[in-house]
């Protein structure tokens, strides 16, 4: 399927009047999505910074129909939604093409306290696509860790840096042995776009995971969102992968890394721009934990590739 | 219509068959269990035409069935106790939402400590989340309420709970009636809401809402509800019209006629009530059996109406509302009865806990202390 920016249509999920930030990865990865999915589809979103750029009701940024959903129940709802329309399409009650059914949740509203109904929703192998756009922390209440924030960033609640791994929930969502699962990233729009579309003409569970660097959070200039979503590609430190029934595939560039065909770009030029490392750039120890962060890096990189080789 | 003889929860599920209900999703918990049990193995035999979604947990029952109401499916989900509990948030969004949903609750005690039997303290928990409670006290109401409460839910769109004593009501048999799949379907048409969530009707559901948009939507839920009274008592007499069964209106009262002393209680313990009126009565003493049907919402006026000037009303809750003197119905009854200008008198115990047994002549022996206390 080979995808060019040109051909897409210009229909829209996002209108102007979003309260999102300016340069907000949420916005500009959901953009792209719609652009795959097309206007019949139903969106279900759990409260996060895409909520709250919605606008005060009666009016909405979104397009197409939107529920909102609680903030653990992403997984359970898009689940029932998705039965209930089987059971009305199959009695007449509702006629024409079923729209396709997805989740628009952060990595709070995924790697937390949504995790258990998503697991579940997996495990049953329920037929919509959960969207996590990882942004890495709860931007929404003012940039708190979460599950998926990294090692040795600061959020509001670790301020001087996280103590622990992320999770790995592509992995973990990978491992629940579902039709589709794939990591994606705003800096490779036409693999992004490919993938929706191929999850969009899957049955069953489908799980995307969109890095989503938040240039308040993560304190960069508004301008690189793009830029910093790219460097976490080619550092190495985000992976671009997909998985049809388990069997895993890389993606380039993160192929060309893992096979040792291009070098990964220097961690600090990613890390470096960040505000949320900012505390590393005088640390005594910053040497040390740079190696360390970069050792991380490969051993992930080495484990996809095994991983693919399954 | 056909007798038989089978337990609470069978003719739970029965009526939710006959409702020709099209999504269930439920959590398994002890004493709802075989409810879902049973709908699941409909559903697997194709006896019933519907989906059923095997969640995880009951926050996600919830989640799942809302999300299925909001496409306009008419759906069900039970559960006990803990469970409803953990649906707390869920069961706000629902009511909040307009949508229209039914759902049992087979009430039990709740934790800790660990207790499987009998009493109120899990509904009257959800007392302020916007939901209609109904208090069923026979297989026979079970049946018939369940039917009614897909009628009103989608009338009114308020969702409703039809609660029953764990074990005492959903285990035991009792005769009952079933009603026949013709009339049903009379009673209670396919649901075709006015607004559907779905591409063809769009729209945006549960949006970000500023006070000047949201409060008018809270002042709607609380006037709504408190007509619902009104509207669950016009469904009821149309549905004994067409099957004969009736259970009371808002009240189902007993042995009213000259009473003083009024004896008020909810669920299955008004059976032993009735007999504990007639042991009263053999001692001359002028009592009466009142039973709340309706918790919520809870109605005021007719408890007013029901009860003559100087009438001394005795609550028995199966429940606490803690920090206050008794049960939640003595609240509820007190302060439904301020406004009474002559010397009307309530009194109040908790009582049947975590499944206490409550014979009649324990029953009894209870009124003849709340009339001590009176005196
Ligand atoms: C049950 C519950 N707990 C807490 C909140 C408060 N809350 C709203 S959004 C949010 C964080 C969302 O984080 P994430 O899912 O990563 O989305 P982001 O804001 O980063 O876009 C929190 C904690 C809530 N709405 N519901
Ligand atoms: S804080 Fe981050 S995720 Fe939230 S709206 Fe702003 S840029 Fe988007
Ligand atoms: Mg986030």
């Amino acid at each position: 399927m080979s995808i060019s920016i040109k051909d897409l249509p210009d229909f829209e999920y996002v209108l102007p009047g979003s309260a999102a930030c300016a340069g907000c990865p949420s916005a500009i990865a959901l953009r792209m999505v719609g652009k795959a999915l097309g206007e019949n589809a139903i969106m279900l979103m759990t409260p996060s910074c895409a909520v709250a750029s919605i606008g005060p009701l009666p009016k909405s940024c979104y397009s197409i129909p939107v529920l909102n959903v609680c903030f653990a129940s992403a997984g359970a709802s898009a689940a029932g939604l998705a039965m209930a329309l089987d059971a009305l399409y199959e009695k007449g009650r509702l006629t024409g093409e079923k729209p396709t059914i997805f989740n628009w949740a952060g990595d709070g509203g995924t790697y937390d306290i949504g995790f258990q109904g998503i697991s579940a929703a997996a495990e049953r192998n329920d037929d919509f696509i959960h969207f996590c756009y990882n942004n890495e922390a709860y931007s929404n209440t003012g940039m708190q860790r979460s599950g998926a924030t990294p090692i040795y960033a600061a959020t509001t609640t670790t301020p001087l840096g996280k103590e622990v791994h992320r999770k790995n929930l592509p992995l973990l969502m990978l491992e629940h042995r579902v039709p589709y699962v794939a990591t994606a990233s705003l800096a490779y729009p036409t693999d992004l776009i490919r993938k929706v579309k191929k999850a969009k003409d899957i049955r069953g569970f489908k799980y995307i995971e969109i890095h989503a660097p938040c240039y308040t959070g993560w304190k960069f200039p508004s301008s690189d969102t793009v830029k910093m979503s790219r460097l976490a590609v080619q550092t190495g430190s985000w992976l671009l992968w997909e998985a049809e029934f388990g069997k895993v595939v890389l993606n380039s560039p993160t192929s060309l890394l893992a096979a040792e065909k291009i070098k990964p770009a220097p961690l600090e030029e990613y890390i470096g721009k960040q505000g949320r490392y900012a505390h590393l750039a005088d640390s005594p120890q910053k040497e040390e934990i740079l190696a360390a962060m970069e050792k991380e890096i490969r051993r992930e990189l080495k484990f996809m590739a095994a991983r693919a080789e399954l | 219509m056909k007798k038989i003889l089978d337990t609470g929860n069978a003719a739970c599920a029965l009526a939710v068959k006959a409702a020709r209900v099209d999504f269930v999703a439920a959590y398994p918990i002890t004493p709802q269990t075989s409810v879902v049990e049973k709908l699941a193995g409909y559903i697997a035999e194709g006896k019933m035409n519907a989906k059923y979604l095997p969640v995880e947990s009951e926050h996600s029952a919830m989640s799942a069935v809302a999300a299925a109401a909001a496409a306009g499916a008419r759906v069900f989900t039970a559960t006990s106790s803990q469970g409803l509990l953990y649906m707390h948030e869920i069961l706000h969004y629902a009511a909040g939402g307009r949508l229209s949903l039914v759902m049992a609750n087979v009430n039990r005690a709740v934790c800790a400590p660990w207790c499987l039997y009998v009493d109120h303290q899990d509904a009257v928990s959800q007392r302020d989340t916007g939901w209609i409670q109904l208090f069923a006290a026979s297989t026979q109401e079970i049946y018939d309420s369940i039917i009614l409460a897909y009628k009103v839910t989608e009338k009114i769109h308020i969702p409703v709970i039809v609660n029953y004593d764990g074990f005492l009501l959903s285990h035991s048999m009792m005769p009952f009636e079933t009603v026949d799949q013709d009339i049903i379907d009379e009673f209670l048409p396919p649901f075709e809401p006015a607004w559907r969530l779905h591409p063809q009707w769009g729209g945006t559901f549960g949006n970000v809402t500023p006070a000047e948009n949201y409060a008018p939507f809270r002042h709607s839920l609380a006037a709504d509800i408190r007509k619902a009274g009104e509207v669950i008592e016009k469904i009821a007499r149309e549905f004994e019209k067409l099957t004969g069964h009736w259970h009371g209106g808002l009240f189902d009262a007993y042995r009213t006629e000259d009473a003083e002393f009024f004896l008020l209680s909810m669920g299955s313990m008004a059976s032993e009530m009735e007999l504990a009126v007639d042991i009263l009565r053999d001692k001359g003493i002028p009592a009466a059996s009142i039973r709340l049907r309706v918790f919520r919402p809870f109605p005021a006026e007719e408890l007013s109406r029901l009860l003559p000037d100087g009438a001394r009303l005795l609550v028995f809750d199966r429940n606490y509302a803690f920090g206050t003197e008794g049960g939640v119905l003595l609240a509820e009854s007190k302060a439904a009865l301020f406004n009474r200008k002559d010397d009307i008198k309530v009194v109040g115990r908790a009582v049947g806990l975590g499944g206490e047994d409550l014979p009649a002549d324990f029953l009894a022996e209870k009124a003849r202390e709340m009339m001590e206390v009176l005196k």
